[in-house]
Protein backbone atom coordinates (compact mmCIF):
# COMPACT_ATOMS: atom_id res chain seq x y z
CA UNK A 1 0.00 0.00 0.00
CA UNK A 2 2.81 2.41 0.30
CA UNK A 3 4.00 1.26 -2.79
CA UNK A 4 1.48 3.59 -5.06
CA UNK A 5 2.57 6.44 -6.73
CA UNK A 6 6.22 5.34 -6.13
CA UNK A 7 7.05 4.20 -10.12
CA UNK A 8 5.95 8.10 -11.39
CA UNK A 9 7.86 9.17 -8.08
CA UNK A 10 10.76 7.22 -9.08
CA UNK A 11 10.53 8.53 -13.57
CA UNK A 12 10.24 12.33 -11.77
CA UNK A 13 13.50 12.06 -9.64
CA UNK A 14 15.74 10.30 -12.43
CA UNK A 15 14.61 12.94 -15.08
CA UNK A 16 15.22 15.53 -12.58
CA UNK A 17 18.79 14.25 -11.38
CA UNK A 18 19.25 14.09 -15.40
CA UNK A 19 17.93 17.85 -15.74
CA UNK A 20 20.23 19.44 -13.10
CA UNK A 21 23.21 17.30 -13.78
CA UNK A 22 23.05 18.88 -17.51
CA UNK A 23 22.76 22.01 -16.08
CA UNK A 24 25.57 21.36 -14.25
CA UNK A 25 27.53 20.56 -16.88
CA UNK A 26 26.45 22.32 -19.76
CA UNK A 27 24.77 25.49 -18.97
CA UNK A 28 26.20 26.78 -15.33
CA UNK A 29 29.32 28.88 -15.96
CA UNK A 30 32.43 28.22 -14.48
CA UNK A 31 33.37 29.70 -10.97
CA UNK A 32 35.59 32.37 -12.00
CA UNK A 33 38.04 31.69 -9.20
CA UNK A 34 37.29 27.92 -8.06
CA UNK A 35 37.01 26.59 -11.48
CA UNK A 36 35.43 23.35 -12.19
CA UNK A 37 35.42 21.88 -8.69
CA UNK A 38 32.59 24.83 -8.09
CA UNK A 39 30.49 22.10 -9.33
CA UNK A 40 30.35 19.91 -6.66
CA UNK A 41 28.40 22.71 -4.81
CA UNK A 42 25.60 21.78 -6.78
CA UNK A 43 25.71 18.29 -5.26
CA UNK A 44 27.39 19.31 -1.74
CA UNK A 45 24.44 22.16 -0.58
CA UNK A 46 21.36 20.66 -2.01
CA UNK A 47 22.67 17.43 -0.22
CA UNK A 48 23.29 19.22 3.43
CA UNK A 49 20.33 21.00 2.77
CA UNK A 50 18.10 17.93 2.30
CA UNK A 51 19.62 15.80 4.98
CA UNK A 52 18.76 19.03 7.87
CA UNK A 53 15.50 19.32 6.79
CA UNK A 54 14.66 15.73 6.65
CA UNK A 55 15.96 15.36 10.06
CA UNK A 56 13.36 18.13 11.54
CA UNK A 57 11.00 15.75 9.64
CA UNK A 58 11.97 12.99 11.32
CA UNK A 59 11.21 15.11 14.97
CA UNK A 60 8.39 16.41 13.11
CA UNK A 61 7.04 12.73 12.60
CA UNK A 62 8.18 11.71 15.77
CA UNK A 63 5.89 14.35 17.37
CA UNK A 64 3.15 12.98 15.01
CA UNK A 65 3.63 9.55 16.86
CA UNK A 66 4.11 10.12 20.75
CA UNK A 67 0.50 11.77 20.02
CA UNK A 68 -1.14 9.12 18.38
CA UNK A 69 0.78 6.77 19.19
CA UNK A 70 0.42 5.00 15.89
CA UNK A 71 3.29 2.92 14.63
CA UNK A 72 3.33 4.37 11.48
CA UNK A 73 4.53 8.01 12.73
CA UNK A 74 7.42 6.13 14.77
CA UNK A 75 8.35 4.23 10.87
CA UNK A 76 8.07 6.96 9.14
CA UNK A 77 10.09 8.98 11.79
CA UNK A 78 12.70 6.08 11.68
CA UNK A 79 12.93 6.08 7.93
CA UNK A 80 13.68 9.70 7.52
CA UNK A 81 16.41 10.16 9.88
CA UNK A 82 18.11 6.81 8.11
CA UNK A 83 18.20 8.79 4.29
CA UNK A 84 19.01 11.72 6.00
CA UNK A 85 22.20 10.16 7.79
CA UNK A 86 23.06 8.59 4.75
CA UNK A 87 22.67 11.74 3.55
CA UNK A 88 25.05 12.71 5.74
CA UNK A 89 27.80 10.56 4.88
CA UNK A 90 27.68 11.79 1.28
CA UNK A 91 28.04 16.04 2.60
CA UNK A 92 30.60 15.20 4.90
CA UNK A 93 32.57 13.37 1.87
CA UNK A 94 31.88 16.46 -0.76
CA UNK A 95 32.30 18.71 1.59
CA UNK A 96 35.94 17.27 2.14
CA UNK A 97 36.71 17.13 -1.21
CA UNK A 98 35.53 20.54 -1.88
CA UNK A 99 37.71 21.88 1.00
CA UNK A 100 40.65 19.53 -0.15
CA UNK A 101 40.43 21.63 -3.43
CA UNK A 102 39.79 25.21 -2.99
CA UNK A 103 41.45 25.01 0.34
CA UNK A 104 44.12 22.04 -0.22
CA UNK A 105 42.90 20.83 3.40
CA UNK A 106 40.54 17.96 3.94
CA UNK A 107 39.04 19.40 7.04
CA UNK A 108 38.90 22.97 7.83
CA UNK A 109 37.68 23.63 11.26
CA UNK A 110 37.08 27.30 10.66
CA UNK A 111 33.73 26.51 8.13
CA UNK A 112 31.08 26.75 10.94
CA UNK A 113 28.93 25.52 8.09
CA UNK A 114 30.52 21.87 7.70
CA UNK A 115 31.48 21.62 11.75
CA UNK A 116 28.30 21.68 12.94
CA UNK A 117 26.82 19.85 10.45
CA UNK A 118 29.36 16.98 11.49
CA UNK A 119 28.26 17.51 15.48
CA UNK A 120 25.02 16.80 14.20
CA UNK A 121 25.68 14.24 12.40
CA UNK A 122 27.77 12.39 15.02
CA UNK A 123 24.49 12.95 17.54
CA UNK A 124 21.98 11.40 14.39
CA UNK A 125 24.83 8.43 14.06
CA UNK A 126 24.16 7.49 17.95
CA UNK A 127 20.05 6.90 16.54
CA UNK A 128 21.19 3.47 15.90
CA UNK A 129 22.63 2.07 18.49
CA UNK A 130 20.50 3.82 20.84
CA UNK A 131 16.88 2.41 19.00
CA UNK A 132 19.05 -1.07 19.07
CA UNK A 133 20.13 -1.56 22.52
CA UNK A 134 16.12 -1.28 23.62
CA UNK A 135 14.50 -4.62 23.28
CA UNK A 136 10.70 -4.09 23.88
CA UNK A 137 8.99 -2.74 20.59
CA UNK A 138 6.34 -0.21 21.85
CA UNK A 139 8.99 1.38 24.48
CA UNK A 140 11.40 1.07 21.59
CA UNK A 141 9.17 3.64 19.49
CA UNK A 142 8.65 5.69 21.87
CA UNK A 143 11.98 6.10 23.11
CA UNK A 144 13.38 6.71 19.59
CA UNK A 145 10.57 8.94 19.13
CA UNK A 146 12.04 11.15 22.08
CA UNK A 147 15.17 11.26 20.23
CA UNK A 148 13.81 12.58 17.40
CA UNK A 149 12.21 15.33 19.12
CA UNK A 150 14.83 15.99 21.44
CA UNK A 151 17.49 16.20 18.25
CA UNK A 152 15.57 18.03 16.14
CA UNK A 153 15.58 20.96 19.16
CA UNK A 154 19.11 20.57 18.98
CA UNK A 155 19.89 21.37 15.61
CA UNK A 156 19.17 25.14 15.51
CA UNK A 157 21.04 25.60 18.81
CA UNK A 158 23.98 23.62 17.78
CA UNK A 159 24.16 25.86 14.26
CA UNK A 160 23.54 29.12 16.48
CA UNK A 161 26.59 27.82 19.15
CA UNK A 162 29.15 26.77 15.94
CA UNK A 163 28.72 30.06 14.19
CA UNK A 164 29.51 32.14 17.69
CA UNK A 165 32.77 30.36 18.46
CA UNK A 166 34.13 31.71 14.97
CA UNK A 167 36.49 34.29 16.02
CA UNK A 168 36.24 35.71 12.78
CA UNK A 169 34.15 35.86 10.24
CA UNK A 170 34.58 33.17 7.05
CA UNK A 171 33.16 33.77 3.90
CA UNK A 172 30.18 31.93 3.56
CA UNK A 173 29.37 30.48 0.10
CA UNK A 174 25.53 30.79 0.93
CA UNK A 175 25.85 34.45 1.24
CA UNK A 176 27.25 34.60 -2.03
CA UNK A 177 24.64 32.31 -3.78
CA UNK A 178 21.86 34.30 -2.41
CA UNK A 179 23.22 37.83 -3.45
CA UNK A 180 25.94 37.56 -6.23
CA UNK A 181 25.32 34.55 -7.87
CA UNK A 182 24.52 34.78 -11.37
CA UNK A 183 21.31 33.64 -12.59
CA UNK A 184 22.23 30.49 -14.34
CA UNK A 185 24.46 29.45 -11.23
CA UNK A 186 20.47 30.17 -9.41
CA UNK A 187 18.17 28.41 -11.87
CA UNK A 188 21.06 25.14 -11.46
CA UNK A 189 21.12 25.25 -7.93
CA UNK A 190 16.97 25.51 -7.47
CA UNK A 191 17.05 22.55 -9.92
CA UNK A 192 19.53 20.60 -8.32
CA UNK A 193 17.84 21.17 -4.58
CA UNK A 194 14.81 19.71 -6.11
CA UNK A 195 16.43 16.96 -8.03
CA UNK A 196 17.82 15.66 -4.47
CA UNK A 197 14.97 16.17 -2.41
CA UNK A 198 12.99 14.13 -4.94
CA UNK A 199 15.31 12.07 -4.35
CA UNK A 200 15.37 12.06 -0.16
CA UNK A 201 11.07 11.42 -1.08
CA UNK A 202 11.54 8.53 -3.48
CA UNK A 203 14.06 6.72 -1.03
CA UNK A 204 11.73 7.07 2.16
CA UNK A 205 8.99 5.80 0.08
CA UNK A 206 11.21 3.18 -0.99
CA UNK A 207 11.83 1.89 2.58
CA UNK A 208 8.78 2.48 3.88
CA UNK A 209 7.36 0.23 0.87
CA UNK A 210 10.15 -2.57 1.44
CA UNK A 211 9.35 -2.52 4.95
CA UNK A 212 5.47 -2.87 4.91
CA UNK A 213 5.89 -5.98 2.17
CA UNK A 214 8.61 -7.90 4.61
CA UNK A 215 6.72 -6.87 7.33
CA UNK A 216 3.29 -8.58 5.17
CA UNK A 217 5.36 -11.59 4.74
CA UNK A 218 6.44 -12.19 8.34
CA UNK A 219 2.72 -12.17 8.98
CA UNK A 220 1.49 -13.96 6.29
CA UNK A 221 4.35 -16.54 7.39
CA UNK A 222 3.29 -16.59 11.18
CA UNK A 223 -0.38 -17.12 9.79
CA UNK A 224 0.51 -20.51 8.07
CA UNK A 225 3.13 -21.51 10.95
CA UNK A 226 6.27 -21.16 8.38
CA UNK A 227 9.41 -20.81 9.82
CA UNK A 228 10.36 -17.49 9.04
CA UNK A 229 13.64 -17.53 6.74
CA UNK A 230 16.27 -15.18 7.25
CA UNK A 231 15.60 -12.55 10.50
CA UNK A 232 14.68 -9.20 9.49
CA UNK A 233 16.24 -6.33 10.82
CA UNK A 234 16.50 -6.26 14.48
CA UNK A 235 16.83 -1.77 14.36
CA UNK A 236 14.03 -1.26 12.14
CA UNK A 237 10.80 -0.71 12.66
CA UNK A 238 7.91 -3.01 11.51
CA UNK A 239 5.17 -1.07 9.17
CA UNK A 240 1.65 -2.15 8.83
CA UNK B 1 2.00 23.18 49.62
CA UNK B 2 0.64 21.97 46.15
CA UNK B 3 0.52 17.95 45.45
CA UNK B 4 3.19 18.20 42.98
CA UNK B 5 5.48 20.33 45.15
CA UNK B 6 5.41 18.06 48.05
CA UNK B 7 5.78 15.28 45.28
CA UNK B 8 9.26 17.05 44.70
CA UNK B 9 10.46 17.45 48.09
CA UNK B 10 10.10 14.17 48.78
CA UNK B 11 11.65 12.63 45.51
CA UNK B 12 14.59 15.37 45.63
CA UNK B 13 14.76 14.64 49.86
CA UNK B 14 15.39 10.64 49.01
CA UNK B 15 17.95 11.09 46.59
CA UNK B 16 20.12 13.34 48.40
CA UNK B 17 19.52 11.05 51.45
CA UNK B 18 20.34 7.87 49.98
CA UNK B 19 23.10 9.45 47.77
CA UNK B 20 24.42 10.46 51.58
CA UNK B 21 24.14 7.26 52.47
CA UNK B 22 25.50 5.66 50.26
CA UNK B 23 27.66 7.73 49.00
CA UNK B 24 27.85 5.83 45.25
CA UNK B 25 28.16 8.69 42.93
CA UNK B 26 29.98 11.79 44.44
CA UNK B 27 33.01 10.47 45.92
CA UNK B 28 33.51 8.51 42.51
CA UNK B 29 33.12 11.33 40.56
CA UNK B 30 35.36 13.82 42.63
CA UNK B 31 38.17 10.71 42.69
CA UNK B 32 37.58 10.61 38.99
CA UNK B 33 38.06 14.53 38.35
CA UNK B 34 41.34 15.02 40.08
CA UNK B 35 42.98 11.84 38.89
CA UNK B 36 42.05 13.48 35.35
CA UNK B 37 44.22 16.82 36.32
CA UNK B 38 46.77 14.72 37.23
CA UNK B 39 46.92 12.54 33.84
CA UNK B 40 46.20 16.42 31.62
CA UNK B 41 49.23 17.36 34.01
CA UNK B 42 51.50 14.53 32.16
CA UNK B 43 49.40 14.65 28.72
CA UNK B 44 49.75 18.36 28.12
CA UNK B 45 53.42 18.42 29.90
CA UNK B 46 52.34 21.78 31.37
CA UNK B 47 52.26 22.24 35.62
CA UNK B 48 50.31 25.53 34.81
CA UNK B 49 47.46 26.25 32.37
CA UNK B 50 45.75 29.16 31.24
CA UNK B 51 43.31 30.75 29.04
CA UNK B 52 42.15 27.97 26.30
CA UNK B 53 43.99 24.97 27.70
CA UNK B 54 42.49 25.44 31.02
CA UNK B 55 39.27 25.70 30.01
CA UNK B 56 39.44 23.08 28.00
CA UNK B 57 41.20 20.79 30.65
CA UNK B 58 38.39 21.97 33.16
CA UNK B 59 35.01 21.18 31.15
CA UNK B 60 36.30 17.81 29.55
CA UNK B 61 37.07 16.93 33.20
CA UNK B 62 33.72 18.02 34.56
CA UNK B 63 31.91 16.80 31.66
CA UNK B 64 33.28 13.30 31.87
CA UNK B 65 33.11 13.21 35.76
CA UNK B 66 29.54 14.31 35.40
CA UNK B 67 28.84 11.05 33.32
CA UNK B 68 29.59 8.72 35.99
CA UNK B 69 27.14 10.61 37.97
CA UNK B 70 24.23 10.68 34.81
CA UNK B 71 24.60 6.72 34.31
CA UNK B 72 23.87 6.00 38.19
CA UNK B 73 21.16 8.42 38.50
CA UNK B 74 18.02 6.07 38.15
CA UNK B 75 19.45 2.88 38.46
CA UNK B 76 17.94 2.77 41.73
CA UNK B 77 14.61 3.54 40.21
CA UNK B 78 15.07 0.78 38.12
CA UNK B 79 16.71 -1.81 40.46
CA UNK B 80 14.08 -1.27 43.13
CA UNK B 81 10.79 -0.33 41.21
CA UNK B 82 10.56 3.11 41.96
CA UNK B 83 9.72 3.60 38.50
CA UNK B 84 6.57 2.07 39.24
CA UNK B 85 5.89 3.18 42.49
CA UNK B 86 5.85 6.61 40.41
CA UNK B 87 3.18 5.28 37.92
CA UNK B 88 0.91 4.50 40.67
CA UNK B 89 1.65 7.58 42.68
CA UNK B 90 -1.29 9.99 41.86
CA UNK B 91 1.19 12.84 40.83
CA UNK B 92 1.97 14.63 37.59
CA UNK B 93 5.22 12.49 36.24
CA UNK B 94 7.12 15.27 34.98
CA UNK B 95 7.62 16.02 38.88
CA UNK B 96 10.10 12.99 38.58
CA UNK B 97 11.92 14.60 35.79
CA UNK B 98 11.95 18.51 37.82
CA UNK B 99 13.59 16.16 40.96
CA UNK B 100 15.82 14.37 39.44
CA UNK B 101 17.50 16.98 37.57
CA UNK B 102 17.32 19.29 40.80
CA UNK B 103 19.30 16.18 42.19
CA UNK B 104 21.71 16.12 38.97
CA UNK B 105 22.45 19.67 39.69
CA UNK B 106 23.08 19.54 43.27
CA UNK B 107 25.66 16.55 42.62
CA UNK B 108 27.34 18.79 40.09
CA UNK B 109 27.57 21.34 42.03
CA UNK B 110 29.36 19.31 45.23
CA UNK B 111 31.82 17.98 42.81
CA UNK B 112 32.67 21.34 41.29
CA UNK B 113 33.01 22.40 45.01
CA UNK B 114 35.46 20.20 45.47
CA UNK B 115 36.94 19.53 42.22
CA UNK B 116 36.96 23.81 40.74
CA UNK B 117 39.35 24.52 43.91
CA UNK B 118 41.84 21.62 43.50
CA UNK B 119 42.16 22.63 39.50
CA UNK B 120 43.24 26.16 40.94
CA UNK B 121 45.63 24.55 43.50
CA UNK B 122 46.93 22.32 40.51
CA UNK B 123 47.20 24.36 37.91
CA UNK B 124 45.87 28.17 38.01
CA UNK B 125 48.72 31.00 39.19
CA UNK B 126 46.19 33.51 39.47
CA UNK B 127 42.28 32.83 41.16
CA UNK B 128 40.74 36.08 40.12
CA UNK B 129 38.56 34.47 37.58
CA UNK B 130 36.96 31.96 39.68
CA UNK B 131 34.07 34.36 41.07
CA UNK B 132 32.21 34.87 37.53
CA UNK B 133 33.19 31.15 36.75
CA UNK B 134 30.42 30.73 39.44
CA UNK B 135 27.88 31.84 37.24
CA UNK B 136 29.15 29.80 34.10
CA UNK B 137 29.22 26.13 36.24
CA UNK B 138 25.59 26.86 37.49
CA UNK B 139 24.33 27.75 34.08
CA UNK B 140 26.24 24.62 32.36
CA UNK B 141 25.11 22.54 35.34
CA UNK B 142 21.41 23.17 34.48
CA UNK B 143 21.98 22.48 31.30
CA UNK B 144 23.71 19.37 31.40
CA UNK B 145 21.20 17.94 34.10
CA UNK B 146 18.82 18.38 31.56
CA UNK B 147 20.15 16.59 28.94
CA UNK B 148 21.90 14.36 31.66
CA UNK B 149 18.44 13.20 33.24
CA UNK B 150 16.65 12.49 29.82
CA UNK B 151 18.96 10.34 28.42
CA UNK B 152 19.84 8.73 31.99
CA UNK B 153 15.97 7.81 32.31
CA UNK B 154 15.78 6.32 28.68
CA UNK B 155 19.49 4.62 28.99
CA UNK B 156 18.59 2.67 32.45
CA UNK B 157 15.79 1.02 30.70
CA UNK B 158 17.81 -0.16 27.95
CA UNK B 159 20.19 -3.39 27.37
CA UNK B 160 23.29 -1.13 26.97
CA UNK B 161 23.35 1.44 29.91
CA UNK B 162 26.78 2.65 30.40
CA UNK B 163 27.05 3.04 26.98
CA UNK B 164 24.25 5.14 26.14
CA UNK B 165 24.65 8.05 28.38
CA UNK B 166 28.28 8.42 27.16
CA UNK B 167 27.40 7.92 23.17
CA UNK B 168 24.14 9.99 23.07
CA UNK B 169 25.25 12.72 25.47
CA UNK B 170 28.42 13.84 24.71
CA UNK B 171 27.46 15.27 21.37
CA UNK B 172 24.55 16.84 22.94
CA UNK B 173 26.57 18.44 24.70
CA UNK B 174 29.05 20.03 22.11
CA UNK B 175 26.60 23.59 22.24
CA UNK B 176 26.82 23.58 25.97
CA UNK B 177 30.78 23.20 25.97
CA UNK B 178 31.09 25.55 23.12
CA UNK B 179 29.30 27.96 25.29
CA UNK B 180 30.96 27.20 28.54
CA UNK B 181 34.39 27.30 27.36
CA UNK B 182 33.95 30.18 25.36
CA UNK B 183 33.02 31.96 28.06
CA UNK B 184 35.39 30.33 30.84
CA UNK B 185 38.58 31.03 27.97
CA UNK B 186 39.12 34.49 28.77
CA UNK B 187 38.14 34.07 32.75
CA UNK B 188 41.58 31.95 33.02
CA UNK B 189 43.46 34.07 30.29
CA UNK B 190 47.14 34.94 31.93
CA UNK B 191 47.13 38.56 33.22
CA UNK B 192 43.81 38.51 34.82
CA UNK B 193 39.97 37.78 33.89
CA UNK B 194 38.77 39.55 31.23
CA UNK B 195 35.04 39.05 29.99
CA UNK B 196 35.37 38.95 26.17
CA UNK B 197 31.74 38.16 25.08
CA UNK B 198 30.95 37.01 28.43
CA UNK B 199 27.40 37.74 28.69
CA UNK B 200 26.82 36.05 25.03
CA UNK B 201 28.19 32.59 26.25
CA UNK B 202 26.14 33.21 29.47
CA UNK B 203 22.45 33.46 26.93
CA UNK B 204 23.66 30.66 24.86
CA UNK B 205 23.82 28.85 28.32
CA UNK B 206 20.53 30.02 29.30
CA UNK B 207 19.12 29.84 26.07
CA UNK B 208 20.45 25.66 25.86
CA UNK B 209 18.96 25.16 29.67
CA UNK B 210 15.83 26.85 28.34
CA UNK B 211 15.06 24.50 25.82
CA UNK B 212 16.12 21.19 26.53
CA UNK B 213 14.24 21.77 30.54
CA UNK B 214 11.28 22.26 27.98
CA UNK B 215 11.99 19.34 25.49
CA UNK B 216 12.38 17.47 29.03
CA UNK B 217 9.71 18.52 30.34
CA UNK B 218 7.24 18.23 27.74
CA UNK B 219 9.05 14.64 26.56
CA UNK B 220 9.13 12.41 29.97
CA UNK B 221 5.44 11.77 30.36
CA UNK B 222 6.25 9.25 27.69
CA UNK B 223 9.35 7.83 29.12
CA UNK B 224 7.43 6.44 32.09
CA UNK B 225 4.77 4.72 30.21
CA UNK B 226 4.81 0.99 29.96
Amino acid sequence: MYGKGLRPLSIATVAMIALSLSLVFFYAPLDADQGFIQKIFYIHVPLAMVALVGFIVGGVFAIAHLRTDNRKWDAYSYVSIHISVIFGVAVLITGAIWAKASWGHWWVWDEPTLVSFLIVFLLYATYYPFRYAIEDRDRQARYASVFAVTAGAFVPLNFMAVRMAQSLVHPRTFATADGGLPGEMMLTFLCSLAAIALLWTTLVKFELTAKSASGQVKRLRRALDAPASGGSSRIAPEVS
Amino acid sequence: MTPSRTAFAAILAKDLRSELRTLQSLPAMALFSVTTFVIFRFGLDRTSLSGSLASGVLWATLLFAAVLGINRLFVAEREEGGFDAIRLAPIDRSVLFAAKVAALVIYLLALEMVAVPIFAVFFLDDAAGLGPLVAVLVLTDLGLAATGTLISSMAVNSRARDLLVPLVLLPLAVPLMIAATGATEPLLSLGGPSYHRFGSWLLVLGLYDLIFGLVGYAVFDFLLED
